[in-house]
């Protein structure tokens, strides 16, 4: 059973003036099933959040169709079941935690016990105790970000959906966001969660969607994404002298006093690890080196993607002098 | 469903009776009309005439700039700030937000005219007035119109900015005091055009002087019961009217 269905997607914005149009989603399908963390990755203005206002009925679509639970979005009851989670929410600065999560109860209906037992249970689990009668209007951000998710949380909903949650938090705060989505889905429940910061995806998501400009450009099983191709294989070494090394690899870049060699396939790897032992060089490691998301990402977005500069991609031209 | 409008509305007052704003309108709406003792001082004639004349007046024109000011800005400021989505992405309808709104902004006017009221009559009866009835029916009267004017500023400020719906609302105020002129119109126009263009505006446009019985308290004399029932009518019909216009914009609202 899905969770979330959308087909064919289409939303149109009108300049004020000149009534210029702006195609901002062209066409999108997806699919998000039961008890799964999806990912909603792409860049700024590729659509993620028009998306997710058309999911939640903010927005009315111009041709397409979305279901939760095999029901139309579009109806208010269908609400009952999402917990929402805006970017860079606002609440009324004027309430406390406490009081605007008894608001965000009293538009359910909870009983006055219910209504107890969440708000009291919630405050802990963000880590708001404390804090819960402090005006909004002296919170933080990731307070509020906090916050902000245990309101989305407040009627116990099957189906989640985080717009850039990420956003503004510090590595403590993301690290604690995260504890608390993984164990969202521990409770069996389906999170579809939009970002563009692509390591949060790597280390939560079951499946991702990339959109760019309006339209679905990939959706699968992070997994298979990910294992799908194998970029390059890397051998580590040292104790070996350069000129020897160059005999063996004409690719090859140093580090730390330890040489990298980028193969592109595994057919050279038994006869270069050979040659360096043979040379009396000391092989640290063999690694094969796979597509990360970040890869996928910006293979997608084509010519116009930034250089990718990331920590782990090593350096493949020769010449270390 | 009447939880979530009750919620809704409850929110709304919180908000208005949070904001300092509300009672720095209040305050002044109940210094002004308590100074109207020191016009009485001044003029010559009935005093007390003087005390009601110039209080209700005072009291009048603070409650209207509280109703114009919390009215627009409520609805603009959910929509501006975001605070909409996290209403309307729970299963409450777009309708059920309007009324909540409406309800709440009715409660904080009644708040602040109670407020208001209740000094003054008790001024005015300690100044010699007595328990004057008619004061009550007047300020019954003003409750009315305050709720015709905040449906008028709910309903531009559900699809304009702050500033054109100022101006708008101060408009309707205003034309609607002087809409007999409209009804004179047809005896100066000659073309039958503008003469029916009047007479539909005179219908359309908010009549506001129907729930202006200052006169008749202030001079003390009879009021027609008749009267006052159409009135009630006309303002029940006129708000429901106007909210049904806001839930139709509102309904077809895109929250980019």
């Amino acid at each position: 059973m899905k969770a979330l269905e959308i087909k064919d997607l289409k939303k149109t914005f009108h300049s004020n003036f000149l009534f210029k149009k702006y195609r901002v989603l062209k066409g999108i399908n997806l699919n998000v099933e039961k008890g799964e963390i999806y990912g909603f990755l792409g860049p700024n203005g590729a659509g993620k959040t028009t998306t997710i206002k058309c999911i939640l009925g903010l927005l009315f679509p111009d041709q397409g169709e979305i279901l939760i639970d095999g029901q139309p979005a579009a109806a208010v009851a269908s609400r009952c079941r999402i917990g929402f989670l805006p970017e860079n929410p606002y609440f009324y600065d004027y309430l406390s935690a406490r009081e605007l999560l008894f608001f965000s109860a009293s538009l359910f209906n909870l009983t006055a016990a219910e209504v107890r037992d969440r708000v009291a249970a919630l405050i802990h689990q963000v880590g708001l105790s404390g804090h819960q009668d402090l005006k909004l209007r002296k919170f933080s951000k990731g307070m509020i970000q906090r916050l902000g998710l245990a309101q989305a949380l407040i009627h116990n909903p099957d189906f989640l959906i985080l717009d850039e949650p990420f956003s503004g938090l510090d590595p403590i705060g993301r690290k604690d966001l995260r504890t608390i989505i993984l164990s969202l889905r521990e409770q069996g429940k389906t999170i579809f969660f939009s970002s563009h910061i692509l390591q949060d995806m790597e280390m939560m998501v079951d499946r991702v969607g990339i959109i760019l400009n309006g339209s679905m450009r990939r959706e699968g099983k992070l997994s298979e994404l990910i294992s799908r191709s194998t970029q390059y294989y890397e051998i580590i070494c040292s104790h070996i002298a350069e000129k020897e090394l160059a005999k063996i690899q004409a690719n090859f870049a140093c580090r730390d006093g330890q040489y990298s060699i980028t193969l592109a396939s595994d057919s050279d790897i038994n006869q270069v690890v050979e040659s360096i032992i043979h040379n009396n060089g000391r092989i640290v490691a063999v690694n094969q080196v796979k597509m990360t998301l970040e890869d996928i990402f910006f293979n997608e977005m084509g010519p116009s993607r930034p250089a990718t500069t990331g920590p782990h991609r090593p350096a493949t031209t020769g010449d270390s002098r | 469903m009447k939880m979530k409008i009750k919620a809704i509305a409850v929110n709304t007052f919180k908000e208005s009776a949070r904001n300092k704003m509300f009672y720095l309108l209040v305050f002044f709406g109940i210094l002004f009309a308590l100074s109207s003792k020191l016009i009485s001082f001044l003029t010559l004639g009935d005093a007390i005439k003087v005390l009601k004349d110039t209080g209700l007046a005072a009291i009048n024109f603070f409650c209207v700039l509280i109703a114009i000011f919390t009215g627009i800005n409520l609805v603009y400021k959910e929509i501006e700030k975001k605070t909409v989505f996290n209403i309307l992405s729970k299963p409450v309808s777009r309708d059920q937000f309007i009324i909540g709104k409406f309800l709440g902004l009715a409660l904080t006017m009644l708040t602040a005219l109670a407020a208001m009221a209740g000094i003054f009559f008790l001024f005015v009866a300690l100044s010699g007035g007595g328990f004057d009835l008619k004061i009550i029916l007047y300020f019954f009267m003003l409750f009315l119109e305050l709720l015709v004017i905040v449906a008028i500023s709910l309903l531009f400020s559900s699809f304009t900015t702050p500033i054109l719906s100022f101006i708008f609302t101060v408009s309707l105020y205003l034309i609607g005091h002087i809409m007999w002129t409209f009804n004179e119109f047809k005896l100066i126009l000659r073309v039958p055009f503008w003469k029916y263009f009047t007479q539909a505006l005179y219908y359309l446009l908010p009549n506001l002087d129907k729930f202006n019985i200052k006169n008749e308290v202030v001079m003390n004399t009879a009021l027609n019961p008749w009267t006052i029932f159409f009135s009630v009518l006309y303002a029940l019909a006129y708000i429901l009217a106007l909210l049904a216009v806001t839930i139709l914009i509102f309904r077809k609202r895109d929250f980019q």
